[in-house]
């Protein structure tokens, strides 16, 4: 290669790692925005925790033991993912697509659970519309599915670019992207398992 | 309507306008669209508009579409005004004023929500996405893509905030909607899911917008542009999309729950069953405070330029300023209870909130200072951005003591939402915001266009917005004393108040004069364009780095990115007479032009619509048209284009050459 | 006109006219403008009511002294700001035939920096002072100093009047509350609509009425008058006409209005609060007796558990 054109090709590679170093930096300050909007609804929840209006508290709605294991298999899918994207950095494709497969079986699992908890609710009268406590809790919850379940399409849109298309920078970068996501939602659950049915199933 | 019933939700024939008042508004917006469109169609640019402006992604472009879409919201904004006025200077005693009182709290809704969301937050991001690459020696900014994203979400909230126009109602709770008046129970219209779908659509297009600003400003400066070698409105822009990635997702979170309560039948913040309407005053001032200094900061940044600039001197106490400003946007983060001192909150709550409300002024004085030190003993060129700022010194130190006096919260028992709040607040942001931001175009006009605005046309201008603004604004303060109560629609003839709504309806009127003046300055501009070229790129002697670059500035911004060693670099380089150097050109790579943000702001369009509507199967669309171009989007690898360094040398000799012709 | 880089100065150019004539008119007309408006302002507040800043209550004087304090107070930073502001600008303005300093480089000045700083600084802290002070001495939910027994007052804001209830004379009244003068009036305010907000701008600052909550105001009135109430806070179509009256008497007279009310037609029952609750307009004053026990509680509880259960009277609304 020519003097001009090596300069050239180093320029790419550089204006590339820049471009990746920028995308991650911007998808950070978006968790961040993210983490401000979960805070707020967290800050409602606490204000609401009371207000039952004479109906169940959350002492007498929350299963525990399936709360459990939701938290149990959200937290292996953050350790699948790991072991995913460290399979995806050494480009092996099997690996990764299985590890990842894993995680969305995973992630798919808990919204199973979530749902059934719904449903028990919702049957037995103790829906979103009954007090502003159950509307803060279904929000709550439910907007951390709804993030888990975005989480869960981009796993298949990046998946089925993996098995089309191969390894480049670009989709390790999505890769990376999508696994800071996946980690982020696991923190947020840890703070709804300990917030919402923790410290509601503890007398206070 | 059997079968129809499920496919339009909520929708038929009584959505369309009853009063006389809002029919001929939206037939004027019809009638507006429609000779745009002729127009296009007659001069054959449908195609032109498509490639040059619709699917562009140079922020320059996208600035120039945020300035001309925030420009039609103030006049329609201000046409809210007039109503207003005449309505409170002529319903007195037997007589019911021009509109019905749902038509006029409609209109009042309608003016602030626009008026902060459409003009105000417009405005800023048209300028932001115009100067700032420029400012930091960009050639865009970090994510293109995302940033004409931003800008259809704000014309898609803009555009369902005029659907509700001419289809259904607006709102009639306020530019705040607090509930329960907002709720199901006290509002079963239309009008506040239209209230809230569009502010929900704008505000997640500030949000990412703050983002993107906050990534370019950080990760794309010129090599040796230090954070302290930055210009003090790049500082602003900064602090500002910092402020607003913290304060706009609270907006997003409690525009959501209000929807949720009125759409899913939640109790957040219903009057029983559990909700706590508090909480949702507590929620959207948490955000709303952040939100005005958001708009108000950058205001200042602009000033600093145009101080240092005109009165050639190095900007009195950088460091100062920058502090000045970082304390204030933490600040306001910690006042939000003012809002509401009046709620009950306890003696101990409502003075510590007093009091951090009050330390607000004490940077807010030194920038005053500093800018008036600035001035001094330098040699000042009174073109019509300074008369701005002068009209600023003035007027919005008045409104900051009037702050001061409303932060007591035992003299804000008295004053709380009546007419003084409103004068107090209008005085922080018409002499604040909007000065600021008159001067910032007028100064950056040349950068962007290519040629200056008639300043003699824009210090008439200045002036009617002076005078008009205390004829329309001062009566207030005296009505609040009076014991008037803000969003009145009616009162009795021996309160005494009529001839202060006269004079201030003349206000109004004077300000509209001034409104007239800044068009003429505009169209006469353009006619007049040729005499006023600017040929040098630097038409004001101007100290940073944007003025490096010709009027108007290529697509790329600057051919060789500038390397930057000292503050107002530009300034320093002229005055050591450094000679400029043959420039060594290198390939450029731009993002193509795409529709897709467009398409994104699109599907967000309907989504509102129909969620307003109850339209549930539209709503699915909506969201699945979403999702599936965002996928679409994110599997493309094509959407960059090169330009060749000896295109770029082609490009630079073809704009010279082109500049030769003009002189 | 060009710059003398060694004399650091502009230097004018003796052919070049000085525009002092429209300069002059530039600075005189803002201030005659400005010297009109304060002109017309005082005339204007002498020659009508203007309610805050001509108290009838206790509350209401001292927080128009606080009014004054603190406008006084901002006075003393904006008039040298002005004063600045005006002579920097005419003295440095580039056009000026006389030889001024340019000193294009100078931006800092430690003690400038620090005079300034400083300057704000202590008028906040004084006012911050006053601030923590005050805002204790005229919290709304103080009992106010009086030789008399204070009055409590029961008030509800409906769509679109207000009821006043008085729990130990059991009866009620319609946008209209006299006290006797002198007395502690406590207002126990809630809603039983949306959030309003109870204000009588010449006794007294305001707080928000709010259903499902409680709020207290006390007020005392020094001198017999009507004193014109309003809503502050916007509560739908009829919020313009959510005025009342409330009328300071002589204790002989508050006791007449008492007697009157006791002899009234309507008692206020749950049924009779039924009606008077249904969204109405520009409800002309009206008194009623026999104000059911425990009403004013009922409706406050309504909103706190479901009405079919513990509620004491059985009130359904």
């Amino acid at each position: 290669m020519s003097t001009v054109a090596a300069t050239q090709e180093l320029r790419r590679l550089n204006a590339e790692q820049a471009a990746t170093k920028k995308t991650v930096f911007g998808f950070w300050v978006y968790l961040m925005t993210d983490c401000v909007l979960f805070a707020s609804l967290f800050a409602t929840y606490a204000v609401l925790r009371n207000n039952t209006f004479g109906g169940p508290s959350g002492r007498q709605l929350f299963d525990l033991p399936n709360v459990l294991v939701e938290t149990l298999i959200l937290l292996t899918s953050s350790f699948t993912c790991g072991i995913a994207m460290l399979a995806a950095q050494r480009r092996n494709r099997q690996a990764t697509l299985a590890w990842f497969g894993i995680t969305f079986l995973l992630g798919l699992a808990f919204l199973a659970l979530e749902l059934t908890e719904f449903r028990h609710l919702v049957h037995d009268g103790n829906s979103w519309r009954r007090s502003g406590f159950l509307s803060a809790f279904f929000t709550l919850v439910a907007t951390h599915g709804l993030h888990i379940s975005i989480g869960l399409l981009w796993m298949v849109v990046l998946l089925v670019k993996t098995i089309r298309r191969g390894f480049s920078d670009s989709l390790l970068k999505r890769l990376q992207l999508l696994s800071m996501f996946w980690h982020f939602l696991d923190v947020i659950w840890i703070f709804i398992f300990t917030v919402v049915y923790l410290m509601g199933a503890i007398p206070v | 309507m059997g079968l129809f019933a499920g496919v339009l939700g909520r929708l038929s024939w009584s959505a369309l306008p009853h009063a006389p008042i809002t029919i001929g508004g939206a037939i004027l917006m019809v009638l507006l669209g429609l000779a745009v469109a002729g127009l296009l169609t007659y001069t054959k640019r449908w195609k032109w508009l498509y490639r040059e402006w619709l699917t562009a992604q140079d922020p320059k472009k996208i600035g120039v579409m945020y300035l001309i879409v925030a420009g039609l919201m103030l006049l329609r904004g201000f046409a809210d005004v007039l109503m207003m006025r005449a309505q409170q200077a002529t319903s007195v005693g037997s007589s019911h004023g021009v509109v019905s009182a749902d038509t006029f709290q409609q209109v009042f809704s309608a003016h602030g929500t626009i008026m902060i969301f459409f003009v105000a937050m417009g405005l800023m991001f048209g300028l932001i996405n115009l100067v700032v690459p420029l400012l930091i020696g960009a050639r865009d900014v970090a994510f293109p893509f995302l940033n004409a994203a931003s800008f259809w979400l704000f014309v898609a909230g803009m555009l369902l905030i005029n659907l509700s126009l001419g289809i259904g109602e607006f709102s009639a709770a306020g530019w705040l909607a607090y509930p329960p008046l907002s709720e199901l129970r006290y509002s079963p219209g239309v009008g506040v899911d239209y209230w809230i779908w569009s502010l929900q659509i704008a505000g997640a297009g500030s949000l990412l917008a703050g983002v993107n600003f906050l990534v370019t400003i950080l990760k794309m400066r010129a090599p040796g542009m230090t954070l302290m070698k930055m210009p003090v409105f790049v500082w602003s822009v900064l602090i500002t999309m910092i402020m607003v990635i913290f304060a706009f997702p609270i907006l997003t979170a409690t525009l959501s729950l209000l929807a949720l309560d009125r759409t899913l039948g939640m109790h957040f913040f219903t009057a029983g069953q559990g909700g706590n309407a508090m909480m949702y005053v507590n929620l959207i001032w948490a955000w709303g405070h952040p939100e005005v200094y958001i708009l108000v900061l950058r205001a200042f940044g602009i000033y600093s330029e145009i101080v240092a600039t005109f009165s050639r001197k190095r900007l009195f106490g950088y460091s100062s300023m920058v502090w000045a400003l970082a304390s204030i946007a933490f600040l306001s983060f910690v006042v939000w209870l003012h809002h509401f001192f009046t709620m009950g909150a306890g003696a101990d709550v409502n003075a510590f909130f007093g009091i951090t409300t009050m330390i607000i002024g004490i940077p807010t004085g030194v920038k005053i200072f500093n800018w008036l030190f600035t001035m001094f003993r330098g040699r000042i060129k009174f073109a019509s951005p300074m008369i701005w700022f002068m009209g600023f010194v003035f007027l919005f130190t008045i409104g900051g003591m009037t702050g001061v006096m409303l932060a007591v919260p035992a003299i804000d028992y008295q004053v709380h939402n009546s007419l003084f709040l409103v004068a107090h607040f209008h005085n922080m942001i018409i002499a604040g915001v909007v000065f600021g931001f008159f001067a910032g175009v007028t100064y950056w006009f040349p950068k962007i266009f290519g040629f200056r605005l008639h300043d003699g046309l824009g210090k008439i201008a200045a002036w009617c917005w002076i005078v008009g603004f205390v004829l329309a604004f001062w009566p207030l303060y005296i009505l609040g004393l009076m014991g008037a109560t803000r969003r009145l629609d009616h009162y009795d003839a021996s309160t005494g108040w009529q001839p202060l709504f006269i004079v201030a309806g003349i206000g109004a009127v004077v300000v509209g004069i001034g409104v007239f003046f800044q068009v003429l300055q505009v169209v006469v501009s353009i006619w007049q364009r040729n005499e006023r070229r600017d040929l040098t790129g630097d038409p004001w002697n101007g100290r940073t780095l944007e003025w490096s670059t010709a009027s108007p500035a290529p697509i790329y911004n600057f051919a060789v990115i500038p390397k930057v060693s000292e503050r107002d670099a530009f300034w320093v380089a002229k005055q050591r007479g450094d000679k400029p150097e043959r420039p060594e050109y290198e390939d450029i790579t731009l993002p193509k032009n795409t529709p897709l943000g467009m398409v994104i702001a699109g599907f967000a369009l309907i989504f509102g619509f129909a969620v307003v509507w109850h339209i549930w199967w539209l709503v699915l669309l909506g969201f699945v048209g979403i999702v599936t171009t965002i996928i679409i989007r994110a599997n493309d690898e094509d959407t960059e284009y090169t330009l060749t360094a000896r295109e770029v040398e082609k490009l630079e000799n073809q704009a010279a050459k082109k500049r030769r012709q003009y002189a | 006109m060009c710059y003398n880089k060694h004399k650091n100065q502009l230097i004018l150019d003796r052919r070049f006219p000085p525009k002092t004539m429209k300069l002059k008119l530039k600075i005189v007309l803002p201030v005659a403008f400005a010297v009109l408006v304060a002109v017309v302002t005082v005339w204007y507040l002498k020659r009508h009511s203007v309610p805050i800043l001509q108290p009838r209550g206790v509350v209401g004087q001292k927080e128009r002294g606080l009014l004054g304090f603190t406008l006084l107070l901002g006075m003393t930073v904006l008039v040298p700001v002005f004063i600045m502001a005006t002579v920097i600008a005419y003295r440095y303005r580039e056009d000026n035939p006389k030889r001024v300093s340019y000193t294009p480089e100078w931006s800092t000045h430690r003690v400038a920096e620090t005079i300034w700083w400083g300057i704000p600084i202590t008028i906040i802290a004084i006012l911050g002072v006053v601030t923590w002070r005050t805002t204790h001495q005229l919290d709304p939910y103080k009992t106010l100093a009086s030789s008399k027994k204070p009055l409590t007052i029961q008030v509800v804001s409906l769509d679109w009047k207000w009821l006043f209830i008085y729990p130990e004379q059991h009866v009620a009244s319609v946008n209209l509350a006299p006290i006797p003068v002198g007395t502690s009036v406590d207002f126990e305010i809630t809603s039983d609509t949306v959030m309003n907000s109870f204000w009588v701008p010449q006794l007294g600052g305001q707080i928000y009425a709010m259903p499902g909550m409680v709020t207290h105001l006390h007020l005392l009135a020094n001198q017999p008058g009507d004193y014109a109430g309003a809503s502050a806070n916007i509560s739908g179509s009829g919020f313009a006409g959510m005025k009342f009256t409330v009328r300071g008497s002589s204790q002989a007279n508050f006791n007449a209005w008492l007697n009157t009310a006791e002899h009234a037609t309507q008692p206020l029952s749950s049924a009779t609060y039924a009606t008077l609750a249904k969204p109405s307009k520009n409800m002309a004053p009206t008194v009623y007796n026999h104000v059911q026990n425990d009403l004013y509680d009922t409706i406050v509880m309504n909103y706190m558990m479901p009405s079919d259960t513990k509620s004491t009277t059985g009130v359904k609304q």
